[in-house]
C-alpha cells in the first residue's frame, strides 16, 4: 500500500513540476531564438565564395537533460503497444534547440555572424541501468567565422 | 593555434599536412552529482552538474589534442570531430580528433 502511495506521489510530482519546467524552458528557448536569429547556422561544409579573410574558431554547445517521472512512466506504457513516444520527442527537441542556442551564444561572444559545418552528437547517459537515468546529452559544434579586425 | 572543423580556412593556405592528432579523456561523475541527478529524474529538467562535467571533459580532450599538435609543430588543427561513448556505467569517454597542419 505504501508503495502505491509513493508511486502516485512521484507521478504527481513529476507531472506538475515537469510540465512547469518544460513550459518555462520552451518560453525561454523561443525568446532566445529570436535574439540569435541574425547568426546564420549552416550545416554545409563548403564556404561561400568570398575574398575577405575570415577568422575561424571552433564553437560548441552542450546540454544534458532528463525526463520527469510521469513521462518515463508514459513511455514505459508506450513501449507495450508501440508507436510514437511523444514524451521523449519534446525532450530531444528541447535539448537540441538549447544546445544550438548555447553554441550561438559562444559565436556571438566571438563577434561572429556565421557558424559553418554544424555537427550534432547525441548520446544517452547510463542507459538501461537499473534505476538509471533517462537522460540524453546533446553536443553541437561548428566553426564560427568572424571578419578579421 | 586555430582549431576548426572545416577543411579550409578562407584566406589561408595549408603549407604542410602533419597527420592525425587526437585527445581523449574518461570522466566519471561523483556520488553527490548522481544523487542530484536522481532527484532531477523525478522532476525533469536540465542536469547542470552533468552538463558542466561534459563541458570540462571536452575542453580537456581538446587541450590534449592541442598539446599533440604543438608537439608535431603544427599551428592549426582542421576538420576536428568529437565523439562520446560510455565506457562503463557511470563513466563517459570524450574523444576529439583532427588533422594537424601548418598554415601559411
Amino acid at each position: 500500500m505504501s508503495d502505491l502511495i509513493v508511486f502516485v506521489t512521484l507521478l504527481g510530482l513529476g507531472y506538475f513540476f515537469g510540465r512547469i519546467a518544460e513550459k518555462k524552458h520552451y518560453k525561454s528557448i523561443i525568446k532566445r531564438e529570436k535574439q540569435y536569429r541574425d547568426i546564420l547556422a549552416i550545416s554545409s561544409r563548403i564556404l561561400p565564395v568570398s575574398s575577405t579573410p575570415m577568422e575561424a574558431c571552433l564553437v560548441a554547445g552542450s546540454v544534458v537533460v532528463s525526463v520527469d517521472y510521469f513521462k518515463r512512466f508514459l513511455s514505459g506504457l508506450r513501449a507495450l503497444i508501440g508507436g510514437r513516444v511523444i514524451a521523449y520527442e519534446s525532450l530531444l527537441d528541447r535539448a537540441r534547440r538549447e544546445a544550438v542556442l548555447r553554441m550561438k551564444k559562444q559565436a556571438r561572444d566571438l563577434n561572429a555572424n556565421m557558424v559553418f559545418n554544424i555537427k550534432f552528437e547525441t548520446s544517452s547517459i547510463s542507459k538501461n541501468a537499473r534505476g538509471g537515468i533517462g537522460s540524453v546529452e546533446v553536443l553541437v559544434y561548428g566553426t564560427a567565422l568572424s571578419p578579421v579586425k | 593555434m586555430i582549431i576548426t572543423n572545416m577543411e579550409i580556412i578562407p584566406g589561408k593556405f595549408v603549407k604542410q599536412h602533419l597527420g592525425l592528432v587526437q585527445g581523449s579523456t574518461v570522466r566519471a561523475k561523483h556520488v553527490g552529482r548522481d544523487l542530484m541527478a536522481g532527484l532531477k529524474n523525478i522532476f525533469g529538467g536540465e542536469l547542470k552538474g552533468y552538463t558542466e562535467l561534459l563541458q570540462e571533459s571536452r575542453e580537456e580532450a581538446v587541450d590534449r589534442m592541442k598539446q599533440q599538435a604543438t608537439a608535431v609543430g603544427a599551428n592549426a588543427v582542421l576538420n576536428v570531430r568529437f565523439s562520446t561513448s560510455s565506457v562503463t556505467q557511470g563513466a563517459a569517454e570524450l574523444f576529439a580528433y583532427g588533422t594537424a597542419v601548418i598554415l601559411e
